[in-house]
């Protein structure tokens, strides 16, 4: 099968119903993407699937081939960062940052279909990401402020 | 403002020792004038400085052997040494260190910590992430280290150039000369470890700090902000197998019979290898081996402990008998004397029954571990919050020496607690002694983490109380639970010397000065093995304290504010009562219509938490409006991470307090994943309010004792809004939230 990641294309051999979370992360070495739960209930390991964010443990691979792919090693980079990304770090939002890349990701996704989202637009796209050590305050300031920054306000 | 000291007696020497082309400092020895309880253990080859600074042809590095699970102490270790150093610690290396005795937990081994007791004799040498104990410990410690650091390598470049050591300057790892001529630290290097350290040293004073007491960014936040951090599960070698463990779902229950005939066949799989209680894949890829468990039946045999829930707490109610008695806090006037008195004139009394569940620690990283067996030497890379006893237990397990396992401790992705164990660590060796040569990751499935957390203990308090002329006058608290420190220790193999003061901490401890006031812990058997959750017991036992207190006082007619200030013993505890009425602009607990206040107020890990929590009732269940939280650390070195924390306990608590327990059917919890075990999401997240205060005259922790007092809170919050008095956690089984 043929895996679109980033702008890359990669052949693999895997099962029809590997999860993509496991050809990402045991067959690309991609591991920025997290395992959390496995049953789409975290969200630590969500990737844009046709730029629309997606719970990679739900998807199998005979679904995702063929079909352009971005994690969270695509969206941005240390050098490279994407607004949500740098407003992640302005309100140093991550404490563990296991679920951060999974959180960025819904984040950058839910942002393109609401550029000016409402307080209430946030907790309920976000509330779907789980955070065991509960940044949720600075996540709910961070979107906000890279929202902004996709506006080209600040 | 802050009291705390910047220097203070000094309890050890710091000593240094050449390394390869250069030098590491560190702090291992107590003088000698003073006993202490450290030196009888270390064994000779202890004996060697382990630094926490170390400087050769490489560069600088700094030891940060307090394990990060997410509290951000990697970077508050870097910057309490780069203070004293002069270094930037964005531009040298940072290294968690070699497990060492020379690591000991001070504030552990002094019997500070609570939640763990006086265990010196037995945890001398124990190098331990937890009890909110890293900066109390490390804020001297590791800034003596770095200055006494700093002025011998001044001391070395004053000898190369023959100038006066007074005339030097230190920035950026530099020596700078009067005549603007610069020396590296790492080219001063070979000198300095020639020299005796300089131990005559003033720390900085406060006004002179360059990062402490200002918003540190943390040294990790761009790598966990891009996908970029590695963590235990996210490392690659190469030749690298996967692996998985399904044990028995009854903890410790045997294995009776295993039927591994489809799994060997399935794509991928290496080998299937019986573990301790269960049974190992070794694959290709993680997900063949998940597959390939889900394959193999497996025959459980029954662990030792009740099937269920409802006879556990049958155990627990048994329990409540004076000959389980295990130890007896705080007895304060005559509470069974005040009690006895039914005679109305003499005040009401009020009997309730409180009840804590189980809880998941559940971090969102599983527990996994990779291993490297060799030829007499073991690699271990995992997360551990106590990297000497995983040595200790996998030498044995093994049979490598000590000194020939290497434990490489990794970036949590959180633990609260859980963490704190070592089966999972024990598992990865097994796993790897079956293919010896090749690393292997093992990495458990989220169902297999909730199966075997070690949870927080489940617990029972009867509680009895007398209010008069419109005051609380006695509290009595029978306080009912298997101890999880002998638990635990058991585990490490090592005995719980003496009655366990947790099943009494967050209770027992309180700073008020009732009349009558009476702490008693009961001690059940273990049940299911239990372990230290975010807080320890005082999660469960400020639950208890803190909801009895609030209806007592509205028994009595009394402010829950008022009354607790009335009988406030500790003047530090005042000031945080006092401001915690400032910031919320208290006049009592209505504030509307279908809205309600609620106070609660908890000491610990020596830390005053006032908490107030505003609710709303809605056509779609309880909401959380507001948290208002006062604290004080007496020094506050990183306000922005101290902010974090505290916000982060505060929704861990409420989160948990809301909709999170175990029950267990058929020996296991029936929650086996997220689904079922919710915490808090962001639509239920309330906007937090915080202060931090800088009374105290000791520097205090910040990881756990904002959650003490939250659920309590929020409990006298519903009752506040809806007259319906919580005694059990979790909040839904009463009521229900948005």
């Amino acid at each position: 099968m043929e895996f679109k990641i980033n702008g890359q294309s990669h052949e693999l051999d895997v099962e029809d119903d590997m999860p993509l979370l496991w050809v990402l992360r045991d067959e690309l070495g991609l591991t920025g993407t997290k395992y959390g739960c496995g049953i789409a209930q975290c969200g630590a390991c969500t990737v844009h699937v046709n730029g629309i964010a997606a719970r990679s443990c739900q998807m199998r691979a005979k679904h995702a081939a063929g079909k352009p792919i971005t994690t969270i090693e695509g969206i941005g980079a240390p050098e490279t960062l994407h607004a949500v990304q740098e407003a992640w770090i302005e309100h140093q939002v991550a404490q563990c940052g296991y679920c951060q890349s999974g959180q960025i990701m819904s984040a950058a996704s839910f942002l393109k279909f609401k550029p000016n989202p409402s307080d209430e637009d946030i907790d309920v796209a976000m509330s779907a990401n789980l955070c065991r050590c509960g940044t949720y305050p600075r996540i709910r300031e961070a979107v906000k402020s890279a929202a902004a920054k996709l506006r080209g306000e600040s | 403002m802050g009291k705390i000291k910047t220097f203070t007696r000094r309890t050890f020497l710091i000593t240094s020792t050449a390394v390869a082309g250069g030098v590491a400092f560190g702090t291992y020895k107590y003088k000698s004038e003073l006993p202490n309880p450290l030196l009888k253990d270390l064994k000779p080859g202890d004996a060697a400085v382990t630094p926490f600074v170390k400087i050769d042809a490489s560069g600088v590095t700094l030891i940060t052997p307090r394990a990060d699970k997410g509290q951000g102490v990697y970077s508050l270790q870097a910057h309490l040494l780069a203070e004293e150093l002069d270094v930037d610690p964005t531009k040298v290396k940072l290294s968690p260190g070699v497990p060492d005795a020379a690591y000991y937990n001070g504030v552990v081994v002094e019997g500070d910590a609570p939640g763990l007791g006086k265990l010196v004799g037995k945890l001398s040498g124990m190098q331990i992430t937890g009890g909110s104990s890293s900066t109390p410990d490390m804020f001297l410690r590791m800034r003596e280290a770095a200055a006494a650091a700093r002025e011998t390598i001044k001391l070395a470049a004053s000898l190369r150039l023959g100038v006066d050591v007074s005339v030097l300057k230190t920035a950026d790892a530099q020596v700078i000369a009067p005549d603007g001529q610069t020396l590296s630290y790492q080219s001063l290097a070979p000198d300095v470890a020639k020299l005796t350290p300089v131990n005559d040293v003033e720390l900085r004073p406060e006004s002179e700090w360059k990062y402490l007491g200002k918003n540190i960014r943390r040294l990790d936040i761009v790598a966990k902000s891009t996908g970029t951090q590695t963590y235990g599960i996210d490392l690659a070698f190469d030749n690298m197998l996967y692996a998985s463990v399904r044990a028995n779902p009854g903890m410790g229950g045997a294995v009776n019979r295993v039927d591994d005939s489809a799994a060997k066949n399935m794509r991928g799989v290496k080998k299937v290898v019986p573990v301790a209680h269960g049974v190992a894949v070794i694959a290709d890829n993680t997900w063949r081996a998940f597959n390939a468990l889900k394959a193999i039946n497996i025959d459980w045999g029954a662990p030792n402990y009740p099937k269920s829930s409802a006879e556990m707490w049958q155990v627990l109610e048994d329990h409540a008998k004076p000959e389980f008695q295990n130890i007896q806090g705080r007895s304060d006037g005559d509470a069974d004397a005040a009690l006895q008195n039914n005679d109305t004139a003499a005040g009401d009394i009020v009997s309730r029954e409180f009840r804590a569940p189980y809880l998941a620690h559940a971090p969102l990283e599983p527990m996994n571990a990779v291993v490297l067996y060799g030829d007499d030497r073991l690699d271990i890379w995992t997360g551990t919050q106590i990297p000497r006893f995983v040595v200790e237990h996998a030498s044995k397990l093994a049979n490598v020496s000590e000194d020939n396992v290497h434990l490489h401790v990794q970036v949590m992705g959180g633990s609260f607690g859980r963490r704190l164990e070592l089966t999972y660590v024990m598992q990865a060796i097994e796993i790897a002694m079956a293919v010896k040569g090749q690393p292997v990751k093992m990495t458990w499935t989220r169902e297999e983490d909730m199966a075997h957390d070690y949870p927080r203990p489940m617990s029972l308090a009867k509680a009895q109380g007398r209010v008069l002329d419109g005051k609380i006058d006695t509290i009595k608290l029978d306080m009912i639970s298997p101890s999880l420190m002998a638990s635990w220790m058991s585990r490490l193999a090592t005995a719980l010397p003496g009655p366990d003061a947790t099943l009494i901490k967050g209770a027992n401890d309180q700073p008020f000065a009732v009349p009558n006031y009476q702490v008693t812990g009961f001690r059940a058997p273990e049940l299911a093995p239990i372990s230290s959750w975010r807080s320890v017991a005082p999660s469960q036992n400020g639950f208890f304290h803190e909801a009895f207190f609030d209806e007592l006082a509205t028994k009595a007619g009394a402010d829950p504010l008022a009354e607790r200030l009335r009988l406030c013993s500790d003047s530090v505890a005042k000031k945080v009562l006092e401001e915690i009425g400032r910031l919320t602009n208290w006049n009592g607990t209505n504030i509307g219509a279908n809205r309600g206040r609620g106070l609660a107020f908890i000491k610990s890990f020596g830390v005053p938490v006032a908490q107030v929590i505003d609710v709303s009732v809605t056509d779609h269940g309880i909401r959380i409006d507001d948290v208002f939280l006062v604290a004080d650390v007496g020094k506050v070195l990183d306000p922005i991470n101290i902010e974090a924390q505290f916000s982060g306990g505060a929704i861990w608590a409420l989160g948990h307090a809301m909709n999170c327990e175990l029950t267990y059917e058929n020996y296991t919890p029936v929650q086996t994943n997220f689904h079922k075990f919710q915490a808090m999401r962001m639509h239920q997240t309330p906007t937090i309010h915080i202060k931090v205060m800088e009374h105290g005259d000791k520097i205090l922790g910040a990881g756990e004792p904002a959650v003490p007092p939250a659920a309590p809170a929020l409990a006298n919050a519903i009752f506040a809004a809806t007259g319906v008095r919580l005694q059990e956690m979790p909040f839904d089984k009463t009521v229900s939230f948005v």
